[in-house]
């Protein structure tokens, strides 16, 4: 992530130039920032239960889960912090939820 | 051409925001700033502004939709008094931090307890350490001058700070005077249009505001807000002599009264400066070398400018109209103890605790103070530091 002055944002940035009031520059940016070791829990895709209903994406708070074609994908474990609440909107039993870890 | 009126000191503050027509103004009533907002209502009723005006259930609440305003891009003011201003504190620091320039009309008054609601510092003093560029006005001229210069500070691309300006409540808020305005056309060509540095409302440059900070970035903000502090000193004096050429009026970091050849002097905020000024011209005639400076810039504290214009002194008195409960002085006695420590000979020092609750002070107080800095230039000798002036014993 860079500054609106084009300076790379990372722990070697100076106070000069640095976002004023940390001000985020560009949208988009919390792409960047890997959430998912935060993980305690984890969802697990089972792809033959899942009959596409796509319930489960809009409710996803971080934007895990990747839609292509119309079509739900695994999750994107990079960013999902594990809260389960795409576990419990699936109709179909699709997604199991177990200890990170395992 | 000027307009001469009479007005109070709120009237002043309502008359400056009706000319300078901010975009919101966020506020809930408090004693004795209520009619700032009051009046503004009535210009917007009126049809004479298209201000938003946000009326909220607290203050807390209005700082915050004044920080929400202004981060979207707008002119945006409040007013407060006291408690009011203690109810923002939290949201003080969040407006400073994300460097939002927003101006706010503060009538000072005493916090509570027990219940008061006159003329006291206690609500300014501390808000001290918020961030905020303080100006502090003698009486209704001085708080409408300088609300007008406020905005151009504040927006200032080199600050980029919200800006408080006080006044003593009752005494100046309350009490009509003598007032020269600026011409509708000349304070809106004086504060300008603002243009925000960055706005959440502008979609071809989409930002985030107020994320969390982690310990390896946070000291780099506050290093950099602490610089838009430092530069708002520079900034506050070419606003000065900008607004100068515009009404004749002159004003600077503070006020030197007839400081240059005394020998005694007292420092002091706000209307009781008035006073002060009364009991040095009736001094004056006796003979007796007495001065006064006046602090105008609170925040940032001009240090080196104060050391320099004090110590030639023999003896000082810093008037301190809230308590801070240090146990040795009040915030402003802190400061200016502070700027003389750099001095070759330091005068000697004392502090007053006075007017608190809006206690009266008059020119035969002000007058015992220069007695008792006389009697230690005598004596050679300071005793007492920390005083407490027309307190029962």
């Amino acid at each position: 992530m860079k500054t609106k002055d084009g300076v790379e944002i990372n722990e070697e940035i100076k106070w000069k130039d640095i976002c004023p009031g940390g001000t985020v520059a560009y949208p988009g940016s919390a792409d960047l920032f890997k959430t998912g070791d935060w993980r305690s829990m984890k969802p697990v895709f089972k792809a033959g239960e899942c009959k596409q209903c796509l319930l489960c994406v809009p409710v996803c708070p971080d934007s895990s889960i990747p839609v292509k074609d119309k079509k739900r994908l695994d999750f994107d474990f990079d960013h999902c912090k594990g809260c389960g609440v795409c576990v419990k909107v699936c109709p179909f039993n699709a997604i199991d939820f177990i200890k990170e870890g395992k | 051409m000027a307009i001469r009126d009479r007005l109070s000191g709120n009237e002043a503050i309502a008359i400056a925001m009706k000319q300078i027509n901010p975009d919101v103004l966020a506020a809930f009533p408090i004693t004795p700033s209520t009619e700032i907002p009051q009046y503004v209502s009535q210009y917007v009723a009126d049809g004479e502004v298209d201000t938003e005006l946000i009326l909220v259930e607290s203050e807390h609440s209005a700082m915050s939709a004044c920080i929400g305003s202004q981060a979207a891009g707008a002119r945006t003011m409040t007013a407060t008094s006291s408690c009011g201003l203690a109810l923002m504190w939290e949201t003080l620091y969040i407006a400073s931090s994300i460097r939002l320039p927003i101006t706010l009309a503060l009538v000072n008054r005493a916090l509570t307890g027990p219940i008061n609601i006159n003329a006291d510092h206690a609500d300014s003093m501390g808000a001290r350490d918020a961030g905020w560029i303080q100006i502090y006005s003698e009486n209704n001229q001085e708080a409408y001058d300088n609300f007008i210069q406020a905005v151009r500070i504040g927006e200032d691309k080199e600050v980029q700070l919200p800006t408080m300006v006080c006044q003593d409540g009752f005494i100046t808020s309350h009490a009509v005077e003598n007032i020269e305005l600026i011409e509708d056309e000349e304070v809106k060509a004086f504060v300008g249009e603002y243009i925000p540095v960055a706005s959440l409302l502008n979609a071809k440059e989409p930002i985030a505001i107020g994320p969390y900070d982690s310990p390896h970035y946070y000291i780099e903000h506050k290093r950099q807000q602490a610089e838009g502090m430092n530069k708002a000193k520079e900034v506050i004096l070419k606003v000065a002599e900008e607004f100068e050429k515009v009404t004749g009026r002159k004003y600077g970091l503070f006020e030197a009264y007839q400081l240059e050849d005394a020998e005694a002097a007292i420092v002091i905020i706000n209307s009781t400066a008035g006073t002060a000024k009364a009991a040095i011209d009736k001094m004056r005639k006796e003979g007796k070398k007495v001065g006064l400076l006046k602090i105008r810039v609170f925040r940032p504290f001009p240090h080196e400018e104060i050391c320099d214009a004090l110590s030639h002194l023999k003896a000082i008195a810093v008037m301190d109209r809230s308590e801070g409960f240090s146990s040795i002085g009040g915030p402003l006695f802190a400061e200016v103890r502070s700027a003389l420590y750099e001095a070759e000979n330091r005068p000697m020092l004392i502090n007053y605790i006075y007017g608190l609750g809006g206690r009266d002070v008059t020119t035969t107080h002000i007058e015992e103070v220069y007695n008792q800095l006389f009697s230690m230039i005598n004596k050679n000798q300071t005793g007492q530091v920390y005083r407490y002036l027309g307190v029962r014993e």
